[in-house]
Parts: structure tokens; sequence; C-alpha cells
């Protein structure tokens, strides 16, 4: 190639487009609640180990987003939202995000099998074929229940952190699987109502666009009901306390008033204020995963000192 | 066009070349960092508490509290 023919090249990518792959925000959430599992864990990392085992699962979940990226390209060229991703705006061959994707789990995986265990590096490959097949490749453009279903790959990070600390999976591993899985189908069906017509457009069969926006209504609020005891019972097991109990009933009745407000109004009132009680809600629910997973870490951290935990069991004296 | 000007395709390959030096280096530095405190900490049991197949000393603590010592002995050999 010689320097002549610059201008008239398919432009190259830069780094920040490859890393625009790996879905940045969505690896905040990751990484956060991935740190949360394993810093809960009645097993103790060493800090440098624990720092490679988040990093792996960061990147594991990056590399199911480039592989996402690549199987949904058509569909990201015709949202609004998602047609300036690397692949649609042409920045990136699809070939070399599929490369990205593929090279990235691997080292992964193994990073983590290396670092941590066994089994922690299963759930992690497990994840990403979740994400990336049955997601990305089956799910999504089956069922309007994709959602819920593929909500699952979004809940393993904590599950994850917790095998790498103690090379197993325990209830409480499993309730923190559970809350995510819970508060997924709220979460995005809230932005759905609010960004209807990318969906639609793109033939990705929401609930908005397939059942309709009362039922997508009524959904919000049956998920947004049920998440609650999910998240109780978590605050009320040996990784929460005190602290992770008040702040989980508080942002359960903030959430599940938020759910309801979307409920129980019409697309016209909607329509009229331009979605702000559909925008608030999905607000709420990014605040209320935060909240819950930070008063996990807010009771480790007071159990440095003595304080908070149900003294090493349950609330209710099972196993304690 | 000049050929010695530098083009923004210039500055993207060059972000991508400086990006990849970047993530080889930090690669290099996890896997040193890793063996150092893998290598540091062969004495330490509970270090391996995480792996598969082995006892896990806190665990084996609570079987202790019961009176059954067997456990923690097989995680300090």
């Amino acid at each position: 190639m010689t320097d002549a023919s610059l201008d008239t090249m398919t432009p190259e990518a830069g780094f920040g487009d490859y890393f625009a792959l790996l879905k940045p925000r969505v690896m905040s959430l990751v990484v956060f609640t991935a740190l949360v599992g394993l810093v809960v864990a009645p097993v103790s990392l060493h800090p440098f180990v624990g720092f490679v085992a988040v990093l792996c699962i960061a990147v594991g979940a990056g590399a199911s987003g480039a592989l996402n990226m690549w199987w949904d390209a058509d569909i990201d060229a015709h949202m609004k939202r998602t047609r300036n991703r690397p692949i649609p705006a042409g920045r990136v061959a699809p070939g070399e995000a599929l490369a990205l994707g593929v090279a990235l789990s691997g080292f992964s995986v193994v990073m983590l099998w290396l670092a941590t265990n066994a089994l922690a590096a299963a759930l992690l490959a497990f994840t990403i074929f979740y994400y990336a097949v049955i997601y990305s490749m089956w799910l999504k453009r089956w069922t309007p229940q994709n959602i819920v279903i593929g909500g699952a790959a979004g809940s393993f990070p904590p599950m994850v952190g917790w095998a790498a600390a103690t090379g197993a999976v325990s209830v409480e591993s499993i309730l923190m699987f559970a809350v995510i899985f819970m508060w997924t189908p709220p979460h995005f069906w809230s932005l759905a109502l609010f960004v209807k017509s990318d969906y639609g457009d793109a033939k990705v069969p929401m609930l908005t666009e397939t059942h309709g926006r009362r039922i997508t209504r009524n959904h919000v609020l049956g998920y947004g009901v049920a998440l609650a005891p999910v998240t109780l019972l978590l605050a009320l097991s040996p990784v929460g306390g005190p602290v992770a109990l008040a702040v989980a009933l508080a942002v359960t009745l903030w959430f599940t008033a938020a759910c309801w407000r979307v409920w129980s109004r019409d697309e016209l009132a909607a329509i009229a204020d331009n979605y702000a009680v559909e925008k608030r809600a999905f607000r709420i629910s990014l605040s209320y995963l935060f909240l819950v997973f930070g008063a996990l870490l807010a009771e480790k951290a007071l159990a440095v000192w003595g304080l908070g935990g149900w003294g090493g069991g349950w609330a209710f004296g099972i196993g304690g | 066009m000049a050929i010695r000007v530098t083009h923004e395709l210039h500055q993207r390959r060059r972000s991508r070349n400086v990006g990849l030096l970047i993530v080889l280096l930090g690669f290099v530095a996890i896997v040193f960092g890793l063996t150092v405190v893998k290598v540091t900490r062969l004495g330490d049991a509970s270090a391996f508490e995480g792996y598969d197949h082995v006892v896990q000393p806190g665990l084996a603590e609570v079987a202790e509290d019961a009176g059954d010592g067997d456990a923690a002995d097989g995680a300090s050999q």
C-alpha cells in the first residue's frame, strides 16, 4: 500500500475502536459485580490474584461483547443507538471482531484457570458461550423472552468471582446470580419502552413490539415485585447484614414504586411527558444494583472491625 | 497529497500500535506478578484455598472446632 492511496481507502481502526468492541460500559457492571462476589466470599485471595481474576472476568465479558457485535452487526446498523459501533460504521471488519472475541475468550479463560481454579474458568467459559451463542445467536432474534433468559449471562460474574475465591458454588453466589437475573427484565424493558422504534426497525422481537406496551408494563411490575424477595433473601444470607438489609428494603421500595408508576399509566400519558417515568425507572434500576451490591461490600468492610453481618450465618439462624 | 504529511490514518495506526504495546507489556507484568505471588506463597496453605481438590483451611478450622483435626493436618501437607 502506498500513502497515495490513503484518501480512497476504508478507514483503519484505531485502538479505541477495538476497545469499543468490548462494550466498556457493560464491562463496568461486570467488573463491579464480579469484584463484589470475590470480595464478600469467606475466603480471601491475594490482592494481586484477585485483581487478575477480576481482569480476566472483565476481558471475558468484553470478548463476548465483541462476538455479540460481530453477530449482530446487521441489527446494529438499523438502530440509532448502535449504528455508530465500529462494525456497522465500517471502522472494523467483522472478521477482525470475531478474531478478537475468540482470542480474548481463550486468553481470559486460560488465565483465570492459571490464576485461580478450573471451576471459575469453566463458569467464565460458560458465561461467554451463553452470551455469544445462546443469547446473541439464538434467543435474541427468536423470542421476546430473550431478555429474561439471556439475562443469565450478565448474572454470572459475581458467581465467577465467588468461585475464583472459594473454588465452589454456594447459596450466596446463587442468590447474587438470582438478584441480577430478576433485575434484568424490568431494567431492559423500561429501556425498551422509551426506545421503542429502534428495536422494531431492527426486527428484534422485543416484548414491546410482539405483545404490546401494556403487556410490557405488566411485566416490568411483575419482575420488579418478584425481584424484592430475592434481594431481601440475599441481605439475610451470610454475606448480608443489618446494613445490607436496610439498603435492600429501601431500594426495593424505591424500585418497586418506580415499576408501579410505569405499570399504572397508559401510553398517552407516557408520550405526554416524553417517557419521563420510564426513563426514571431505568435510572433507578441502575442505582438499585450498585446499591444492593455496594451494601454487601459495606458489610464486608464493617466485618473488619467486628461489625456487620449476621454473625457468620443466616439472619434467621440457619448455619449460624 | 504530500507523502510526508501525517495523515489521520497514521494517527489511528499509531494508536493501535501503542495500545498493543501497552496490552502486551501489561500481559507480561501480569504473568510475572502471578508467578511471584504464587512462588512466594508456596508454604502458605491458605494461598491454595480456592483451588480444586485441596482441603480448605477455612473449612478445616470448623472441623477442628468440632474435634476433628485431620483436615487441618491434610491442608498443611
